[in-house]
């Protein structure tokens, strides 16, 4: 073995325990906050293992989404609501919990036995390392171009509903008394129907 | 295009003549350029504190730290030994782990993208196809560990700190990316090594500031916003928020921000200086004037000259760019937080797609002058 093949090893062992511990965290932990940090911990061995895979890119790009958008998002959303409240103790909890953990169990062992039992077809090709970006922009430009452009369409329209849902021109006056029922609704006043016909006062 | 010195091949060579397996000769390679990144990284915090210092004083005509050292050279020293003694607190209220590994992951990132700032055609720790790719996504990752302190804290203002830092760095990641890419666009690579080969060979004349007047701009402008100096040092901003996300943290805690915010400036200098002010390039080219004067680039002491001639060029350029900064920070008064949000979401970020668009348009027209 030499020096290069031994540390891929040791990086992937750790990387592999590192993912799995955190993504048990992030399932597990009762804090939802240190569920989000370790979302993230997730994300980059997930990088790491594109790394060791000779995709830097790629991996490069894990980070950037990942951590750096999508994970601070999370966290900020997390961080910005402040309703509180105690949850109450559901009587025999432990079913659910166990049921979730028997369905995870289930699937774990399904997808096991498919990796297991699948002929997998290797690719003989030497990875393009470096030339690998070049190669990601050829194919976004042309096999790859529709799902590419149906994605870009999803963001904006994702964009489009984050501004509806943000614009809120109409704040109350006073403010409206707090009430259990529309706890999650934000205060805005009651909008003007629009008249049908023209008002020439 | 001569290829300067190569010390790892000369390194390596040197060991296997020695007897050394050529395995054990590059893994002894390894920690040398990274051990002397990591130091030079920590000089440039001393340099930039007592420049801080020395031009800040100079802006209020003030003499500045004096007495340690010969003008004050040892002050930062000095601020580094305070802190080091200075009890570790951690709030009762505070939730440690995160406390404690809050200031770590800001520091992180920051250290880490020094992997990619070269300072000569071999004079890098490695060159990666990603390159300046890997700087935008390391950039990005600091906003978790100022979320992470912010929150820990326990503190109304730290969170808003945190939270403030946050969307911050979002929102001038964004900009900041689009003026990247249009230097990408036009070297035709996202290697640092390449961008700088892509402006080499006219001296001045051939530096990207002149290909890129409105993306030159931006860049300063983000890059200022992502270290948050001031105008845009929101997250800390005294009268509003104490210290944002700093104000619980004492000692060594403390000193790993302040670490963290002075190497994000001097790297962001440095990157800067690549990408704009054509990195080891110097106004003159060295490659010209060998070749008028007759000299062949392999000759050793030329190379020798040339890469020591790269690094201080590099290292010159990138403080110019810290003098600017330091400047600007003493100069002009901090923007208020929907300002600074504007500025970002409504100026910046269309005049960088313009910008992205002309420079495509450019490239396309004329493909002598904007690396078709």
């Amino acid at each position: 073995m030499t020096l290069a093949e031994g540390v891929q090893l040791v990086s992937f062992g750790l990387l592999a325990a590192m993912m799995i511990g955190t993504a048990l965290g992030v399932v597990l932990l009762s804090n939802i906050v240190y569920s989000a940090f370790l979302l993230g911990g997730v994300f980059i061995s997930i990088a790491g293992l594109y790394l060791l895979l000779n995709a830097g890119f790629v991996a490069a790009a894990q980070v950037l989404v990942y951590v750096g958008a999508v994970n601070v998002l999370i966290l900020f959303g997390i961080m910005l609501v402040n309703k509180q409240e105690d949850f109450k103790v559901i009587p025999r909890a432990w079913i659910g919990k166990a049921a979730t953990g028997a369905v995870c169990v289930g699937l774990f062992a399904l997808l096991t036995t498919m990796v297991l039992g699948t002929p997998w077809a290797l690719s003989s090709a030497t990875p393009v390392g470096d030339g690998a970006t070049v190669l990601i922009g050829i194919h976004l430009f042309s096999d790859f171009l529709l799902p590419f452009e149906l994605a870009s369409v999803l963001l904006l329209m994702a964009l489009v509903g984050a501004i509806i849902l943000a614009r809120r021109e109409y704040i109350p006056d006073e403010p409206v008394e707090a009430s259990v029922s529309d706890a999650l609704t934000l205060p805005e006043r009651p909008r003007d129907l629009v008249s049908a016909g023209k008002s020439d006062n | 295009m001569s290829q300067g010195i190569d010390l790892q091949d000369s390194f390596i060579q040197l060991l296997v003549q020695l007897g050394l397996p050529t395995g054990l000769a590059k893994a002894l390679w390894l920690p040398l350029p990274m051990t002397l990144m990591l130091i030079s990284a920590t000089v440039s915090i001393f340099v930039t504190v007592w420049l801080e210092r020395k031009i800040s004083a100079a802006a209020q005509q003030r003499i500045g730290p004096e007495y340690a050292g010969p003008l004050g050279t040892l002050q930062a020293a000095a601020d580094g030994v305070k802190l080091l003694f200075k009890e570790d607190i951690v709030p009762a209220q505070a939730d440690s782990i995160l406390f404690t590994l809050g200031p770590a992951i800001v520091v992180i990132p920051v250290f880490f993208s020094l992997l990619i700032v070269p300072f000569g055609q071999h004079m890098v720790i490695t060159d990666l196809g990603i390159g300046i790719f890997l700087w935008i996504a390391m950039s990005s990752v600091t906003p978790i560990g100022l979320l992470m302190s912010g929150y820990s804290s326990n503190n109304k203002y730290s969170l808003l700190g945190g939270l403030r830092a946050a969307a911050q760095s979002i929102s001038y990641e964004i900009p900041l990316a689009l003026s990247v890419l249009a230097i990408v666009m036009m070297s035709n690579s996202l290697s640092t090594i390449d961008i700088v080969q892509q402006q080499s060979g006219y001296g001045i004349l051939g530096w990207n500031i002149w290909r890129q007047p409105v993306g030159f701009l931006i860049f300063w402008i983000a890059a200022l916003a992502e270290c948050e100096r001031l105008p845009f040092d929101l997250p800390e901003a005294e009268e509003e928020l104490v210290a944002g996300y700093q104000t619980e943290y004492t000692g060594m805690k403390f000193g790993l921000f302040y670490v963290g915010s002075y190497v994000n400036l001097v790297l962001s200098a440095l990157i800067f200086a690549i990408l704009y002010l054509g990195g080891w390039e110097s106004p003159i080219s060295v490659d010209w004037l060998a070749s008028i004067l007759g000299i062949s680039d392999t000759v050793p002491w030329l190379q020798v000259v040339t890469a020591s001639l790269g690094i201080m060029m590099t290292v010159l350029k990138a403080y110019l760019l810290v003098f600017l900064a330091v400047l600007l920070r003493w100069t002009v008064p901090r923007v208020r937080i929907d300002q600074l949000l504007d500025l970002g979401w409504k100026f910046l970020l269309p005049i960088a797609l313009v910008n992205l668009l002309l420079t495509a348009g450019l490239k396309i027209a004329f493909p002598f002058a904007f690396g078709g």
